[in-house]
């Protein structure tokens, strides 16, 4: 604990600037894979413990693309839309036989699938840790801003997170689409019996939580180490962004992956020892005072 | 006709002799057999071959494979040629003494390599206390293996770095860049588990000793495998510190380097990381920041001599990449045992022991041309110590500073006699 640290540093101008933009662009991409596990526990009450995995490929698929073309634009749409492609594929193929199944099996299944993805790309890509270089375009000196450092390209990953997030939200609120997947998840019967076609929707929903789990992997691909089982660790901060804000709300994930990414971003200069176990402790007093989350519905 | 009945009696007689020969020898003289027959001088090795450490352990698996096919090339001892049985311990330690314990027990083995790092070493390390196995760690560096004596046995010997070996030399190295710069305000970044804060300690210990201005503002431990060390960086940014120390190895290393030379830190700090001058890590990063301060893991052109050259050159053109520090520790072994085996003329492993303990043999990776197996703790000592700094490309490292070996076993008795171990 270095609570005299942390003061210090909150009465400073460049230090908030650079944790803070530091904690956004954390809390930011932890959001693009939380939101998809949030969306798809709430609409089609499926607890998708393989999301993490969703996560690995979108970065190992960048990988690939960006050897093969040398264009950061071409890795980011293929690790997007081509875990897009094998999240509905594996939606069809498997999931959507057990919706409406009980935890258990529904842990089963995603395991199975953990242990099957981390095995292939062992084979596809090896067993070693890659890295995907930072394209030059962004190797640029850090920004000063009020003597804070922002590495420029925090700054494009937040502006993209940034850009998703309101699309999502706009999508979730405004759109027609968003109106059926809402109602979907409230009243998938009735939607049915409205001539809606449910089971499509489900696969939209299932690739659309798929497309941001890749492109977050696609994101950090070029600062972060990427590696067979590198989704576990973004699955668990995930989960309890999920339970903090709330299974299946969207604003929820965002403030949830918002506090996290400032509890590590903050927390690495005031209680360096206890950051992860700060958030676990966030997440019990959320389940003790409000057990639905901060932005959840009551289940009936 | 007559010519071809001698030669066809003469055949079938040679080929019934060596039937009965066979058949006495499988039946009747199993000992024989094994004894003073042509069976092979079999070494079984646990180490990583999948996982996050692979990397490290095939370098290992490699380094042994080409320094034994060239003894039994040469004709092995006798006749007899080396034959090694390796196998993966996925870094479990319970694994890597269970595959011990099989090596031992079913296949036989005469000698064991142990070929994991210091987890699974110290596993491996109690399996032969029980089984009087004649065993030479490679890869483990933890300084008690040795030096503590409660650790030491008369069949267990290493032929790899010691901790305090290389925290002695880099607080040496590091002590004269502090004062000659005044770098005071110190941090470290090092993963939170025994080797990075055993290896840090360490490490502070002796810059403080050898430079007592300097000072320790802050530190951050990252976990072991942590993905993202954005929260590091910007703490070491913050902290403003005029060097920073680290002993992250492989993946983590090069995330923490491209993480923090996204935030500049690199221009702000001086930064000693004693485990980045390994090729793997080398290759990995793209925008390797010149002027990190370094310690030699494995460099071909440390020691500058035309043995280490080649050694990496014959390396490189097997396995088309460059040996590892695991790689000439590995190397080293063979060569050790070698030299004992054709000293001995056998395998006995006391024998073999006697012949280890103490003994000098030229090599391309002894600071000055020879590496000893000192008596006393059975630990490698007289290899290449030195530290350097980066620059971007081939040969990577430069300005290589060797360690001073009187000074290194000076402070080394001294920090045995503080522990109560000599």
């Amino acid at each position: 604990m270095d609570l005299g640290e942390l003061a210090s540093c909150l009465g400073s101008a460049s230090c908030v600037v650079t944790q803070v933009s530091a904690g956004l662009t954390i809390g930011m991409l932890l959001f693009l894979v939380a939101s998809g596990l949030t969306l798809i526990f709430g609409v089609l009450g499926l607890v998708n413990f393989a999301h993490g995995t969703l996560y690995m490929l979108g970065a190992y698929f960048a990988l690939s693309a960006y050897g093969a073309t040398g264009s950061f634009l071409a890795a980011v749409l293929a690790g997007a839309f081509g875990v897009a492609l094998a999240g509905l594929v594996m939606e069809r193929f498997l999931l959507s036989r057990i919706y409406g199944t009980d935890v258990l099996m529904q842990l089963l299944v995603c395991y199975a699938i953990i242990l099957i993805l981390d095995d292939v790309v062992k084979i596809v890509w090896g067993g070693d840790f890659l890295k995907m270089d930072l394209p030059d375009a962004f190797r640029r000196p850090p920004l000063l801003i009020a003597g804070g450092i922002v590495p420029f390209y925090y700054l494009v990953l937040f502006g993209i997170t940034a850009a998703i997030a309101l699309l999502l939200a706009f999508g979730m609120g405004h759109t027609r689409f968003g109106r059926t997947v809402r109602a979907a998840a409230v009243n998938p019967g009735m939607v049915g019996a409205l001539g809606i076609n449910t089971t499509v929707v489900y696969a939209a929903v299932f690739g659309i939580g798929a497309l941001l789990a890749g492109l977050a992997g696609a994101l950090s691909a070029p600062i972060r180490s990427v590696v067979p089982g590198a989704g576990v660790s973004i699955l668990i901060e995930s989960f309890i962004v999920t339970v903090i804000g709330g299974m299946g709300s969207i604003w929820g994930a965002l403030a949830a992956s918002l506090l996290l990414g400032f509890t590590r971003s903050f927390g690495s200069i005031g209680f360096p020892l206890f950051t992860e176990g700060l958030m676990f402790l966030i997440m019990a007093l959320v389940l003790l005072v409000k057990p639905s989350g901060l932005a959840g519905k009551r289940h009936a | 006709m007559s010519q071809s009945d001698r030669g066809g009696l003469g055949r079938r007689n040679i080929l019934k002799a060596g039937a009965a020969l066979g058949g006495v020898a499988v039946t009747g003289f199993p000992m024989i057999a094994s004894g003073q027959g042509r069976r092979p001088i079999r070494i079984g090795m646990p180490t990583i071959l999948s996982g996050r450490v692979a990397q490290l352990g095939v370098s290992s698996r490699n380094a042994v494979m080409m320094e034994v096919e060239r003894f039994n090339a040469a004709g092995g001892l006798d006749g007899r040629p080396i034959e090694v049985i390796v196998r993966d311990s996925r870094g479990v330690p319970a694994e890597a003494a269970r595959i011990a314990r099989e090596m031992i027990s079913s296949d036989g083995v005469d000698l064991l390599f142990d070929g994991e790092p210091s987890s699974g070493g110290f596993a491996v390390h109690e399996v032969v206390r029980e089984s009087g196995t004649l065993t030479i760690h490679l890869n483990s560096e933890t300084s008690s293996l040795t030096a503590d004596p409660k650790q030491r046995f008369w069949n267990a010997f290493r032929v790899a770095r010691v901790g305090i070996h290389d925290s002695i030399a880099g607080g040496a190295y590091a002590a004269e860049i502090a004062k000659a710069r005044n770098l005071k305000r110190w941090m470290t970044v090092s993963p939170d588990y025994a080797y990075g804060r055993d290896t840090t300690a360490e490490f502070m210990e002796y810059l403080r000793a050898f430079a007592p201005d300097v000072q320790v503002i802050g530190e951050t431990w990252p976990k072991l495998f942590q993905p993202d060390y954005t929260e590091n960086a910007t703490r070491l940014v913050q902290g403003r510190p005029q060097a920073v120390y680290s002993c992250l190895w492989a993946g983590d290393l090069v995330t923490f380097v491209e993480q923090a030379s996204l935030y500049g830190l690199f221009n702000q700090s001086q930064f000693f990381a004693v485990n980045m001058a390994d090729y793997t890590t080398l290759q990995q990063v793209k925008a390797l920041p010149r002027g990190v301060h370094s310690g030699n893991r494995y460099l071909k052109n440390f020691p500058n001599v035309p043995g280490n050259l080649s050694f990496a050159e014959e390396y490189y053109r097997r396995y088309n990449t460059y040996p590892t520090n695991w790689s000439w520790q590995s190397a080293t072994a063979v060569h050790l045992l070698v030299a004992a085996l054709k000293k001995v003329g056998g395998t006995d492993p006391r024998k073999l022991a006697e012949a280890l303990k103490g003994m000098t043999i030229e090599s391309p990776f002894g600071a000055d041309g020879k590496v000893t197996m000192r008596a006393e703790d059975q630990t490698l000592v007289g290899y290449a110590i030195g530290w350097g700094t980066t620059i971007p490309n081939d040969p990577y490292v430069e300005g290589m500073k060797t360690a001073d070996w009187n000074m290194i076993f000076r402070l080394e008795q001294e920090w045995k006699k503080a522990k109560g171990w000599a």
